[in-house]
């Protein structure tokens, strides 16, 4: 028999102090440890309508998937009750409210909406590259840190890809809440990382025009909608809402998952880089499509499900390369042999995109700043990063370009791979110039410091050439 | 405790010592085997020395229908091959050999789990759990919330909820799978001996019955040395084919 559960209650070594939410299927409550400094909450199942096994079910899941995630993204996990007393989960507390709260300020500023669709986007792109899908994101799923980074919650629809799927063949209605769920959830596809990114865009455009794209339909009917009917674009109903961010949104929301963005560091690149966003037909359009349309797309059916498919296998299949250019002080060969570096690295994954990136060094004290003069620098620098991916363009279907204004070039390189999540990063190595000894290198400090795998490329000498006499 | 869990050796030796040196890496505590130690491979006698001297040791070991056919020349809608096979394996065991494949039982009942060769429903008809509607049968014939099973070469994991509703998990090697209590389970490690699945990687799994862990696990040997073995001894050249190819 389950212990009373009052303030000052002893559960599993874990003190009640006070219950903090009680919805239908769990309460949530506030714990201390006397060895554990960090705020706990702990979630305790609602049984009282034992008739739903979707609660018992969604709090088994959540016990098997917490428990594998780390990282800022989601509450760290600290321990699992036994079934056969009182089960429960004691996880980091959270604080603040949830994203739900915004829902009343809406319609959101495009830019802080960018900022928060980005930081969601991260926090997705986390969960994904560790195996786990969330499907059921939701603004009251999505809460964040004090120092700003997005944390998902509520893991009870998840998929972990590499672990059974109890809620496989559980419920023959689609799972998910409503407003969000994708259309493939619909069909009770449970695999693909994509249903996130579809639910992110319904969040998004809630938040920017103050309308759910789809409404917030109740029956299996209404839920089936989605898969013809588009909705309004954005900037009919918020005509603040610039072009590319309704090109942003409405891809997150297409029908089908190729067609959207291919993984959630695309998402979150793209709400980062607004000016390198390409808009195509969908940042355009002011009105739905006319009933011609929405009838061919009634009759066609969305396809074989991939059943296959891998959370991390289709994030693998998107990676962010960022090649790293010195326009000042590199040579042609070297320019020549980066550009070869990175068109294989690029071209082995179909959905792989190519950032190309330069550094306009400044001063570390700015003294008699001239912004004009530095402005003209920048275009300048621009103009030569996209000559030199000219010729990369057909075989790589996705190029964007940066030019970052740092006093250090490693550091400004290694800050714009890790919160782009960049993959792989490319970098010419100067060899054994002698201008490198006195500037020091800095694709060796990049290679030290990257999180992420980096290729050194050198310029191809002849053996003639190779061998530089030493400094005295 | 660790518990490894072994099925359908079919006297390959070379795949069993690499597996059981595996597991000891991992610090495994008890050997299950899951039957079937004999049959189609050249080494019954060795593979049945080891596992004769781990049951002295704790282990335990259940009787499949190659050892039954060995021991007690009782076969069970088996093809010519491996009627042959029955024969040659026989002339090549000693006595107490044949007495201790003979003895085995056919399940055994530890520590709130269920080890059988096919199936709990019969587990003496051999019948296979090829799908979830097997598995469903063989879950609810067992009095346990845990059941081992080999016969199928294949790695698989069913799982069954409290509306009796079950599904299929193909698991991925290496990782670990939390067989939750609120459920019930039916495993299959695959076989050690003879994979059938296009990896001649041997199959085995490991159980933590403290954190109810299962891990399965694909192990890389020399699969020539026990395929030469099997065209030494004259044994039919489709089984040390399928060591190669892993079909």
């Amino acid at each position: 028999m389950a212990e009373p559960r009052a303030p000052g209650g002893v559960i599993d070594g874990f003190r009640l102090e006070e219950k903090i939410h009680q919805g239908n299927m769990a309460e949530i409550w506030r714990v201390t440890r006397p060895d554990v400094s960090t705020p706990l909450v702990m979630k305790i199942p609602a049984f009282r309508d034992s008739s739903d096994p979707a609660a018992l079910v969604g709090f088994e899941v959540e016990q098997m998937i917490l428990p594998t995630l780390s990282g800022l993204h989601v509450p760290r996990f600290f321990a699992a009750g036994d079934w056969s007393i009182q089960t429960h989960i004691v996880m980091e507390l959270i604080a603040g409210p949830s994203l739900r709260a915004r829902l009343d300020d809406a319609p959101l500023d495009p830019g802080e909406l960018a900022s928060i669709g980005s930081r969601v986007a991260a926090a997705l792109h986390d969960i994904h590259v560790q195996h786990v899908i969330h499907l059921d994101v939701k603004p009251s799923n999505v809460m964040f840190r004090a120092s700003g980074e997005a944390v998902l919650i509520d893991f009870g629809l998840s998929r972990h890809d590499q672990l059974p799927d109890l809620l496989a063949e559980q419920f023959p209605l689609p799972m998910g809440t409503g407003p969000y769920i994708s259309p493939e959830q619909i069909w009770g596809v449970r695999n693909d990382p994509r249903s996130d990114l579809f639910a992110l865009g319904v969040l998004l455009y809630h938040l920017l025009t103050g309308e759910r794209p789809f409404g917030n339909p109740t029956s299996l009917r209404g839920l089936r909608r989605r898969l013809y009917r588009d909705p309004i674009p954005p900037r009919a109903l918020n005509p603040a809402c610039p072009p590319w961010l309704q090109e942003v949104i409405l891809r997150c929301l297409e029908i089908e998952p190729s067609r959207r963005w291919d993984t959630a560091a695309h998402l979150a690149f793209e709400l980062q880089h607004p000016e390198q966003v390409s808009l195509g037909v969908r940042a355009q359009r002011m009105r739905r499509d006319g009933p011609w349309t929405v009838a061919r797309r009634r009759f066609r059916s969305v396809g074989e499900p991939n059943l296959r498919q891998s959370a991390a296998g289709q994030v693998a299949r998107g990676p962010i390369i960022l090649v790293a250019i010195d326009l000042a002080s590199g040579s042609q060969p070297l320019s020549d042999a980066l550009r070869l570096t990175a068109r294989r690295v690029a071209q082995t994954e179909p959905g792989a995109r190519l950032a190309c990136v330069t550094v306009l060094r400044t001063p570390r004290v700015a003294i008699d700043a001239n912004a004009e003069a530095e402005g003209s620098v920048r275009m300048d620098l621009l103009v030569k990063l996209k000559h030199w991916s000219r010729p990369l363009g057909t075989d790589i279907g996705r190029i964007t370009h940066h030019v970052l204004e740092a006093p250090d070039a490693a550091a400004a390189i290694l800050e714009f791979a890790r919160s782009n999540h960049v993959d792989q990063i490319v970098i010419g190595s100067r060899g054994s110039s002698s201008l490198r000894r006195y500037l020091g290198s800095v694709s060796s400090e990049v290679v030290a410091q990257a999180l992420c795998t980096v290729t050194v490329v050198k310029t191809p000498a002849r053996e003639s050439e190779s061998a530089e006499p030493s400094p005295p | 405790m660790r518990i490894a869990l072994l099925s359908d050796v079919h006297a390959n030796l070379e795949a069993l010592v690499a597996c059981l040196e595996h597991a000891r890496s991992l610090g495994v505590g008890q050997r299950v085997y899951l039957g079937d130690l004999v049959g189609y491979g050249a080494d019954p006698g060795p593979v049945i020395d080891i596992v004769a001297e781990g049951i002295g040791r704790g282990d335990v070991a259940v009787l499949g229908n190659h050892d039954l056919a060995v021991a007690r020349r009782i076969s069970y809608r088996m093809n010519i091959d491996a009627q042959l096979v029955v024969e040659w394996t026989r002339a090549h065991l000693q006595e107490w050999q044949l007495a201790l494949l003979g003895g085995l039982p056919l399940v055994c009942e530890q520590g709130g789990r269920l080890y059988v060769h096919a199936n709990a429903w019969a587990p003496e008809k051999w019948e296979y759990v090829l799908t979830e509607f097997d598995a469903g049968r063989s879950i609810r014939a067992s009095p346990w919330g845990l059941t081992f099973c080999g016969h199928v070469h294949t790695p698989s994991l069913y799982h069954m909820a409290s509306d009796d509703r079950v599904a299929a998990f193909e698991p991925v090697p290496g990782i670990d799978i939390p067989l939750g209590p609120q459920r019930r389970w039916l495993a299959i490690p695959g076989s050690v001996g003879q994979p059938r699945d296009g990896n001649p990687a041997a199959c085995y799994a490991l159980f933590d019955d403290a954190t109810r862990q299962l891990t399965y696990f694909r192990v890389p040997y020399d699969h020539s040395v026990p395929a030469r073995k099997i065209a030494a001894a004259g044994l039919p050249q489709t089984f040390d084919t399928r060591l190669v190819t892993g079909n």
